[in-house]
């Protein structure tokens, strides 16, 4: 197999995604068959090939800076789990 | 009339065209519209939420318009909107319960080109979680049905969308399309389905997955709707810098041009691993745009097809875990409340809000982004992507369309593949290198297998939108499969 469930796990811990352990299992599973199938790239030679990261050609699309109409902060933070005198609370980042 | 008279099986323009001769008002519409929608729903599961009291008072409005002589596009008209666009003051999930109680503070720009043309949003349809699936299974709300067999999936991710206007739910819908979800399940359903070039429709609004590949499009059971619906959605957006600043024809006015002259590309190998009698409908339908004056020739060669796959399964997936990077829980969505720490809470909240399609899709992304691992899958992935922009660009040099089945095969068991996520990702064979591509592409009804429809996609050069409409016209013309209703 591609991958192993420590592989997963490490994934899953800068992913953020906090996993069961059978959820584990079966995402290795899955996912080796994935990049088991994937492995057909490699034989592709790509050497003389740019990468394109976007279907179309645009770049470097601005605007001017001017202030425009805002979302009210009532409506946004009704959205919020948490929030304090119109800030959103969070758990403390640093100690 | 009273409204039990109202036929909804009409198009959007033939119900227009009715309640501007006053033959019935949209409150009467929609009024007939909704309890229809309730009814089939308790079969289908196509919608997350339906929006009675809105749709309502909208109605109301609209015919106030339409009284007072306003002309808009879509005055009055019920339509379905993918739980993915953002619909301010109404609950927009995306599939996903990590966003079951969010309430959008602004509208997505497709949904306010929908109001500023008069439509009536009679609904948020469901789709896959955050758009990720061929089935619509992953919904939080659980799997849509097709109303051509309950017991077969709608496909997806757009499978709501797609299945309340076959069932004549609605005449119009608008889903979102990453690697084939308006196409495919287009073609799961009977019904016409429009990808449009990358930048012709705002994302602005739409819950983000992969952005590089995915566009918002129109679906229909009639051409011409489909056409109309494009009108009203496309166009530049100062609000998606990914948008282009061309021109948006008229689609709907200029549909019988005809294909006179034109060139249509088939490509070789498309029917290997296709149900055997696949064949035989394509070829059916390449005899009528044959017998209207276009070429057809055979055997065109497209080395880099068979990479999409693996390419559209690595780029998707990596975009994907930056774009639901924003899920934390703390500004909004659900959030853990066991928890030591904010890291803690963090992952509780994306282990709890995500489902396993979702988790996939950012592991396997996050895999792909992973030092040491960057240039062996992510990178190679982008250039496998300029092999399959380059085999297009040198196919549309000689030619106008490529076409091929939409899928391999006509809609599949509900839970038949939801444990084999490769096999699932099979089914968007033939839709996943279009989005790689940036090309437009639409699905239209070309038949049954089995009872079940099955659908040809006709791709085009990029802004040729309406080129494939006219083609599709002509299609429609000579053919039935659009009115066929399922009954279920």
């Amino acid at each position: 197999m591609a991958l192993s469930k420590q592989d997963i796990e490490y994934v899953a811990k800068l992913a953020r995604i906090k996993l069961t352990s059978k959820e584990s299992e079966e995402l290795t599973e899955q996912l080796s068959v994935c990049l088991d199938y994937f492995e057909m790239i490699n034989a592709i030679d790509t050497s003389n090939i740019e990468p394109t990261s976007q279907a179309n050609n645009l770049v470097n699309v601005t605007r001017e800076d001017v202030v425009n109409e805002n979302m009210s902060v009532d409506d946004v933070l009704k959205n919020a789990p948490e929030h304090f005198e119109g800030f959103i609370r969070i758990p403390k980042v640093i100690d | 009339m009273m409204d039990t008279n109202i036929d909804l099986t009409l198009s959007a323009l033939k119900h227009i065209h009715n309640m501007t001769e006053s033959v019935y008002t949209s409150k009467q519409l929609i009024d007939k519209t909704i309890k229809n929608l309730h009814l089939q729903d308790s079969k289908l599961n196509a919608y997350i939420t339906i929006l009675d009291e809105y749709a309502f008072e909208r109605s109301i409005a609209m015919d106030e318009k339409i009284n007072r002589g306003e002309e808009l596009p879509l005055a009055g008209v019920p339509i379905a909107v993918k739980d993915m666009l953002a619909f301010k003051g109404y609950p927009t999930t995306a599939g996903s319960r990590t966003l079951e109680n969010f309430i959008p503070t602004f509208n997505s720009t497709v949904v306010e080109k929908l109001i500023n043309a008069g439509a009536v949003i009679i609904g948020k349809t469901s789709c896959d979680e955050f758009a990720m699936g061929s089935s619509n299974e992953h919904a939080f709300t659980g799997p849509v049905h097709n109303p051509w067999n309950l017991d077969c999936v709608p496909g997806g991710s757009s499978g709501g969308s797609a299945a309340t206007v076959a069932a004549r739910g609605v005449p119009l819908s608008v889903g979102t399309d990453t690697g084939g979800s308006i196409r495919q399940p287009a073609s799961f359903n009977g019904i016409y389905g429009l990808k449009p070039t990358y930048g012709r429709v705002s994302r602005y609004g739409v819950v983000a997955f992969a952005s590089s590949l995915e566009q918002v499009g129109p679906m229909a059971y009639n051409i011409h709707d489909l056409a109309l619906l494009l009108s009203v959605i496309a166009g530049h957006d100062p609000k998606d810098s990914t948008t282009l600043n061309e021109v948006v024809p008229d689609y709907h006015t200029s549909l019988d041009q005809g294909i006179k002259g034109m060139k249509i590309a088939v490509p070789d190998n498309i029917y290997d691993g296709a149900n055997k009698i696949m064949q035989s409908k394509i070829n059916a339908a390449l005899e009528i745009f044959k017998n209207n004056g276009a070429e057809i020739t055979e055997g065109i060669s497209i080395p880099s097809w068979e990479s999409a796959l693996p390419a559209y399964y690595l780029i998707a997936p990596s975009e994907a875990s930056a774009n639901l990077s924003r899920y934390d829980g703390f500004r909004y969505g659900q959030s853990s409340v066991e928890y030591s720490d904010l890291w803690q809470r963090l992952e509780n909240t994306r282990g709890l809000g995500f489902g396993k399609e979702v988790k996939r899709r950012i592991l396997l992304g996050t895999y792909a982004l992973s030092a040491g691992y960057y240039d062996q899958y992510y990178k190679k992935a982008l250039k496998l992507r300029t092999m399959i922009k380059n085999d297009f660009k040198k196919i549309f040099n000689d030619y106008d369309f490529i076409m091929t089945p939409t899928t391999p095969a006509p809609a599949f068991k509900i839970g038949e593949r939801i444990t084999n996520p490769l096999e699932m990702y099979m089914s968007d064979y033939y839709t996943l290198p279009i989005n790689i591509a940036g090309n437009p592409a639409i699905s239209i009804p070309c038949g049954f297998i089995d009872d079940l429809p099955v659908g040809l996609q006709i791709i085009g050069k990029d802004l040729e939108e309406q080129k494939l409409l006219q083609c599709a016209a002509v299609y429609e013309k000579e053919t039935t499969w659009n009115q066929e209703i399922p009954s279920f």
